[in-house]
């Protein structure tokens, strides 16, 4: 028995170290000097320096980043889970010609493979003057924040019993009152689920920041840290160090809310 | 409080289910009205086309004779108790009884002494900061009785509003729900599967099947005066026996017989030589009686003591089928396999024609 129990340690720790590795790595590298970097690698550094902090917000201004990767991030989510709430509601309840059409559509629309849109995109952006404005980035991520926050939502609005909206519809509340009321309150943590994982997926993105901001005034996170290399050397301590700065926040979220996304993903999934 | 009349409702789903067809009823200011039928009747679809909550196919309804047909529900002005409760999981009860009124935009202070009220009324005052997850299936049905009273309403929508309930409180719940409506004076359609809480509830029965009114009455017109051999053996219990029998005429009256059954009617009653004709028995009008005034005689198959009565289920010699139930004293005096003979109260033999169920002609 304690050997099988051992055994079965052994094998998740097999598991997990490959994936848990690089993230230690990450972490312990930012807090050892730059010079010691390719010199001594140690799984137990022997000491832990806060120099690439001090660079990253010091001489690099790491603020702005965050800033612009909370203001884009948190728009889009807010944005999305207010419009994707009533969208959903309205495919999930109404009766009207085409529903099933359109919830094909606007998983289609997900489908598209992002570089395929960053041109035309681009075009349309710059006809409209927002690159390198937060507009600029919002609009363009919400293409993919609906889908996902519309394809979610449904799920869970789908899965509130059709009689409680009766009954405030007999207790004389239209629809929209019944939707604040009754809907929304009981669906809230779909809308929480469906907060955060838009806000991960926009806190995350790439390929739209680098493309429609120009300077570091408008660089999101992963841009600000892609950009980090200079002509002549990497510095892969500050990089780290944003790293660990740019994931903290999001693992934080992750950790404290992971119940609730696995039961939203699979609710939505299975009543979907 | 409002009348409610439905004029040539009906209803089709789209996958063509017929819910309702060419419905007309009239229920009175003040009437408690109960829609009785076995499930997939339609009630609850009369009641949903009432409440608004379903659009009627073709037809008009109207409260105080005012068409609403068009009219959504929230503009009504008629409460529903749901089967399920359907109380708002999130809000405690005082909330769940006071969204209603809220939504009406009436006073803070006037909602406060309505819930008090509507609380005091159904004993739930204690419960009024609980949540509906913490309350009994008792409590729940008082708290949706509630939610629907302190709106004082045009009219009450009950749909099976006690079938949630165990048997003992069914029973007080029903006698409660009948002195309310009293009190209240108040327009009330309750639908039910439960033949029992129609008669013992309603001031007027409606009898349902598919989609079609097959009777509507106070309850004992329809438990005496059955217009069809559907009414006649879904109302009454145990149910009513029917037998298919041919008539022949003598002398006096009518004959109808069949295999060793045979019960002599007086007068003609409209029947002819050779018809054939369903005659239906209650349980409680056959009796057990010496052998010589014997409509029939047959062996004892099954005996259910029921209390102050005893149901016997009797196979007639010769007959197949489902076998004669019998209500007789509970004294005992029978047993399985017991050799009895039978005798029917003339008064009460009821006629339906062969072919369309229809009754020839009321006892």
């Amino acid at each position: 028995m304690k050997v099988r129990r051992m055994l079965g340690a052994l094998g998740v720790a097999t598991v997990l170290a490959p994936l848990l590795f690089p993230l230690y790595w990450m972490v312990m590298s930012s807090f050892t000097q730059e010079a010691r970097l390719f010199a001594a690698p140690a799984l137990v550094p022997d000491a832990l320096v806060l120099d690439h902090y001090r660079a990253l917000f010091g001489g690099r201004d790491f603020w702005t980043p965050i800033r612009n990767s909370l203001i884009v991030a948190g728009a889009t989510t807010g944005l999305s889970v207010g419009l994707g709430a009533l969208c959903a509601y309205a495919l999930a309840r109404l009766q009207f010609r085409g529903k099933t059409v359109m919830l094909a559509f606007v998983l289609a629309v997900s489908m598209f493979p992002q570089i395929s849109i960053v041109s035309p995109l681009y075009l349309l952006l710059r006809e409209l003057r927002m690159i390198n404005t937060y507009p600029g980035l919002v609009l363009p991520y919400l293409t993919f924040a609906m889908p996902l926050t519309i394809w979610l939502l449904v799920g869970f609005f789908r899965q509130l019993p059709a009689e409680l909206e009766e009954a405030a519809a007999m207790d004389g509340a239209g629809r929209l009152r019944s939707l604040r009321e009754i809907v929304l309150p009981l669906a809230w943590p779909g809308l929480a689920t469906t907060a955060i994982l838009t806000f991960l997926y926009c806190w995350n993105e790439f390929l739209f920041a680098l493309s429609f901001t120009l300077g570091p005034e408008r660089y999101t996170v992963p841009v600000a840290i892609a950009l980090f290399r200079g002509q002549y050397q990497v510095p892969w301590g500050q990089i780290l160090a944003a790293a660990v700065v740019a994931t903290a926040p999001v693992a934080a979220i992750v950790l404290v809310a992971q119940r609730r996304i696995v039961a939203g993903l699979t609710a939505g999934a299975v009543k979907g | 409080m409002a009348s409610i009349t439905i004029e040539h409702l009906d209803k089709v789903y789209s996958n063509g289910h017929v819910a309702a067809r060419d419905l007309n009823l009239a229920i009175r200011h003040g009437e408690l009205l109960v829609l009785v039928g076995p499930s997939g009747s339609g009630k609850s679809t009369v009641l949903r086309l009432i409440a608004g909550l379903e659009r009627p196919t073709s037809g008009r309804i109207l409260i105080d004779d005012e068409d609403v047909t068009g009219v959504p529900p929230e503009r009504r002005d008629l409460a529903m108790v749901f089967q399920s409760y359907a109380l708002y999981p999130h809000k405690s009860v005082r909330e769940n009884l006071a969204f209603g009124l809220r939504v009406r935009r009436i006073e803070a202070a006037e909602i406060r002494d309505r819930v008090q009220q509507a609380a005091a009324t159904l004993g739930i005052e204690p419960l009024l900061d609980r949540k509906p997850a913490q309350l009994s299936g008792g409590q729940r049905q008082r708290v949706a009785l509630g939610r629907a009273l302190v709106r004082e309403p045009r009219a009450f929508l009950l749909d099976e509003p006690l079938s949630n309930l165990d048997p003992l409180l069914r029973a007080d719940t029903r006698a409660e729900l009948a002195l309310l409506h009293r009190r209240l004076g108040a327009t009330m359609v309750h639908v039910t599967h439960d033949q029992e809480e129609a008669m013992t509830l309603g001031a007027r029965v409606a009898v349902m099947r598919d989609g079609q009114l097959e009777q509507v009455g106070t309850p004992l017109e329809i438990f005496r005066r059955p217009a069809n051999v559907f009414v006649a053996t879904f109302l009454g219990s145990p149910a009513m026996n029917v037998w298919r029998c041919s008539c022949a005429q003598t002398g006096a009256g009518t004959r109808v017989a069949y295999r060793g059954l045979a019960v002599d009617l007086e007068g003609t009653r409209n029947l002819f030589d050779q018809d054939e004709v369903l005659v239906g028995v209650r349980p409680h009008d056959i009796g057990l009686v010496p052998p010589g005034d014997a409509d029939a005689v047959g062996r004892v198959e099954v005996v259910e003591p029921l209390g102050a009565t005893t149901l016997l289920h009797v196979r007639i010699d010769g007959m197949a089928g489902r076998a004669a139930r019998i209500v007789v004293p509970a004294d005992g005096a029978v047993a399985i396999d017991d050799e009895v003979a039978i005798r029917i109260r003339r008064d009460r033999v009821y006629l339906f024609d062969e072919r369309t169920g229809m009754a020839v002609t009321p006892p």
